[in-house]
């Protein structure tokens, strides 16, 4: 079944994790959904780079957090926040692609 | 050694402020310490470049006018780490400045201020670096004698270390440069000899006040009871609770990796970490394991000016112009390149933020079929080596784009429609993260010297 990121989720976020770093957080509202998720790796470094453009290498840690039913995806900033070409200092909105996700899940 | 430890986070940053009727819940409950984080590297590189606080004055003496007479009538240390936001020597004399106002304006009776500086010199830098003790924390991120050179402001990030020993030497209030957040919350818990940890985490989850409970909130307060084994958060306003989902989901936020949070000296390791649900609003955490680092290291965080900027912002509503924006902006800026080619400035950057259209994105994203948007925004920026020349690059490219003549125009009074006059703003100095790198040290007390001072009436 066809679901989409932004209706299982409680919490799809991004921010700064210091001046280098992106990070990414996807919270889950379901245990059992977000354990079928993680089984099935519905969010992996080649998809997740796809989805933004970028490198694999650019992406410096993907793991699934059982605690917070959560995945955590960090990635380098282009630039040092605050650099020329900033768009974004907080990096806090650069979730969308994340809230659009699409992706299917077998019954 | 003391059963549990009882530790008040007001707040999540100082000048954030918080309810009293929370504040005073929390004093009730008879803390230890009251700590707090007063800073962050979030605002940008701007605020420890300028010496310049991102919080404001009035908001901060507001939290501390509170905070500093329920110290000290319940005997019990004030913390305050990150002076100021980015916790340079100016952020910690602007926060100083305030204790003293209060202390005096309400004539209270001495308190012992410890004051410890975060700044670390160029000359010390330089020699540090000469004996390769300054680590990259990416192998892009190259440190240079320039760039130390350069930096107007180079801060490390303390650990627990010069706060313990302030706290042996009495201090009632402890004012702090840059400090790895969760060490001003777990200083006088390690310093009485439970698991550093177990005090480091509890600190990662009290330095965001009541972020970490649900609802959120960044302005209300938190309590943290640490014991032998584990330890307990609550919040202090009857319309909060803390869950497991809100306590570990706030361990993610803001770190690249949940299970490995690295801090000066070592490691949180979390592998092992349990949350569990006490009752409706307190959660249990335990299992949380401090792994040190062979070598002891401190995070270094400076800024460099790189000029002044100029901007102006305006809007486009024009379908013709909207269709063709990428090729006309492109056409204005070179028109303006060639303007200025001859003049004696110097290197300079200009930029068209066009918001409606890829305004806000870092990344390339994959994007889905977009229409064309009926509204732009348009924000011109200069950056340039002196503010004239800022602003004489950033007015020459407003008008240029205002009567740039591109192909198919038909609207032919002007391309833009600003909202103000004057339409061009002065954004003032320009700064960039410079360093952000990993000093080794021997000694943390040493690189942050302490400086006692008496503050108010002897009895």
């Amino acid at each position: 079944m066809k679901y989409r990121l932004q209706d299982v989720a409680s919490v799809i976020r991004s921010k700064n994790a210091g001046p280098y770093e992106l990070c990414f957080d996807v919270i889950f509202i379901d245990e059992e959904f977000y354990q079928r998720a993680k089984s099935a790796a519905i969010i992996t470094k080649e998809n997740f780079a796809h989805l933004y453009g970028i490198g694999i290498d650019q992406i410096l840690n993907l793991v699934y957090f059982d605690p917070a039913k959560a995945i955590k995806i960090t990635i380098e900033r282009p630039i040092s926040s605050g650099a020329l070409g900033e768009k974004d200092v907080y990096g806090a909105q650069q979730h969308r692609p994340l809230i659009q996700f699409e992706f299917t899940l077998q019954e | 050694m003391l059963e549990e430890l009882r530790i008040l986070s007001p707040t999540a940053i100082l000048g954030y402020g918080f309810p009293l009727a929370s504040f005073e819940k929390g004093m009730a409950k008879k803390p230890h310490v009251i700590a707090m984080d007063a800073g962050s590297t979030d605002p940008g590189p701007y605020y420890l470049g300028s010496g310049i606080s991102f919080t404001d004055n009035r908001a901060v003496k507001r939290d501390l006018e509170i905070m500093i007479p329920a110290a000290q009538e319940a005997k019990i240390p004030l913390i305050i780490g990150s002076a100021g936001g980015a916790g340079g020597k100016s952020h910690v004399d602007l926060t100083l400045g305030l204790i003293r106002e209060i202390i005096q304006e309400k004539q209270l009776s001495a308190l012992k201020i410890a004051i410890i500086n975060s700044e670390i010199s160029p000359v010390f830098l330089l020699k540090a670096y000469r004996e390769g003790k300054i680590h990259p924390l990416n192998a892009d991120n190259k440190v240079t004698e320039t760039l130390i050179k350069e930096s107007s402001a180079i801060v490390g990030q303390m650990g627990e270390g010069p706060f313990i020993e302030a706290l042996n030497h009495h201090a009632d209030i402890i004012l702090a440069g840059r400090a790895y957040d969760p060490s001003v919350f777990a200083a006088l818990a390690i310093k009485e000899g439970f698991d550093k940890g177990l005090a480091l985490h509890l600190g990662k989850i009290l330095e965001c006040a009541a972020i970490a409970a649900l609802p959120g909130s960044g302005s209300d307060s938190m309590l943290g009871i640490l014991r032998k084994d584990h330890f307990d958060v609550e919040p202090l306003a009857e319309n909060r609770v803390c869950t497991t989902l809100s306590v570990a989901a706030h361990t993610l936020y803001e770190k690249s990796d949940p299970y490995h949070l690295p801090g000066p000296g070592g490691e949180l390791d979390l592998t092992a970490c349990e949350f569990k649900q006490l009752d409706a609003r307190r959660v249990r955490v335990s299992g949380t394991k401090f792994i040190p680092t062979k070598k002891y290291f401190i995070k270094l965080e400076g800024a460099r000016k790189i000029g002044y900027r100029t901007i102006a912002i305006a809007g486009v509503t024009d379908p013709i112009m909207i269709a063709n924006i990428d090729s006309i902006l492109i056409g204005v800026k070179e028109r303006v390149f060639d303007n200025f080619q001859d003049s004696n400035f110097q290197e300079f950057y200009l930029n068209f933020n066009v918001y409606g259209k890829n305004g806000i994105a870092l990344l390339p994203e994959i994007s889905s079929d977009q229409v064309l948007p009926d509204e732009i925004g348009i924000v011109i920026e200069a950056v340039a080596a002196t503010e004239e020349e800022a602003s004489a690059i950033c007015s020459f490219a407003r008008s240029t784009a205002l009567h740039f003549g591109y192909e198919g125009r038909i609207s032919t009074a002007g391309n833009l429609a600003f909202p103000f006059s004057p339409s061009d703003a002065n954004m003032g100095e320009v700064y960039e993260f410079s360093i952000y790198h990993l000093l080794e040290v021997e000694s943390e007390v040493a690189l942050f010297p302490i400086q006692y001072v008496i503050i108010g009436e002897m009895e």
